[in-house]
């Protein structure tokens, strides 16, 4: 891979890295959410 | 905004996906550098986007230490996480570049060192506020975002008072960049605006909910607590 492809690999790698975690947060927070329901 | 968000996150896809191909394809090859002065579309947004975002936690800051405003707690906030991500982006693909341009990773010159220093600035605030639980981190935090915020014209001016590996500025510092690559480098800050607006939302949106929900779990246990007295 040339260093240019890695460049652009490794900044979507980060943003959908950041993603990742914001979707695992919102996931975490639904689960509190529907139990405070009950 | 649940029907607009889904169609803003697809118009924001295909401008990210045009803007990589003007960058990758369109934009014409450096007569110096050749393909590899291709990661400047990536490597200078992520920046001059984190320097934005930077500015968002300043005024936010500023805001609660005066107010103590939660609002503007939760925009502090937001700005310094997706700033420092944005950051990230530029501390790692500036080295990718460099290998190959300047034969070697880092150098530890102005430009470079401060913008490493800011980055490590807005890390200890995130680490600050993940894990103090004390009534006044807030406070702190607004206090360390502001030091963090002071840095940053430095980052920026760096190169136009030291002499330093990193190049001079391009753009509004006596440099020159063709037309073009110039058009295409604002194509692309432009489209990590919008990426990173809607992921601010999501953010923002995020940490309001966090909190509504942290108040509704104490006055869960609150009144548990009275039941069985």
């Amino acid at each position: 891979m040339s260093f240019l492809h890695l460049a652009y690999t490794v900044t979507w790698a980060i943003h959908i890295t950041y993603l990742g975690i914001l979707v695992r947060r919102y996931a975490s927070l639904r689960k509190d959410f529907d139990e405070l329901k009950k | 905004m649940k029907t607009v968000f889904p169609i803003l996150a697809i118009l924001t896809g295909v401008l990210l996906g045009y803007c990589a191909y003007q960058a990758l394809v369109v934009a014409p090859t450096d007569q110096m550098q050749g393909d590899i002065y291709r990661i400047i579309y990536y490597h200078v947004p992520s920046a001059w986007t984190a320097f934005i975002l930077f500015a968002v936690n300043l005024v936010g800051s500023i805001i609660y230490l005066i107010w103590r405003n939660p609002k503007a707690d939760m925009h502090a906030l937001v700005g310094a996480e997706m700033g420092v991500v944005f950051l990230s982006v530029n501390l790692t693909t500036g080295p990718i570049w460099a290998r190959p341009v300047w034969g070697i990773w880092w150098t530890w010159d102005w430009r470079l060192t401060s913008t490493l220093v800011v980055w490590l600035i807005y890390v200890s605030y995130l680490i600050l506020r993940r894990f103090s639980s004390a009534g006044e981190t807030p406070v702190m935090a607004a206090v360390v975002g502001i030091f963090g915020a002071l840095c940053v014209p430095f980052v920026y001016f760096s190169i136009w008072f030291f002499r330093t590996q990193h190049p001079q500025p391009v753009i509004g510092g006596g440099g020159s960049m063709d037309p073009q690559m110039l058009h295409v480098l604002l194509l692309n800050w432009l489209a990590f605006l919008c990426f990173g607006a809607l992921v601010y939302w999501s953010r923002y949106r995020y940490e309001f909910l966090r909190r509504e929900v942290d108040e509704a779990q104490a006055m869960q246990a609150l009144a548990e607590t009275r039941g069985t007295r």
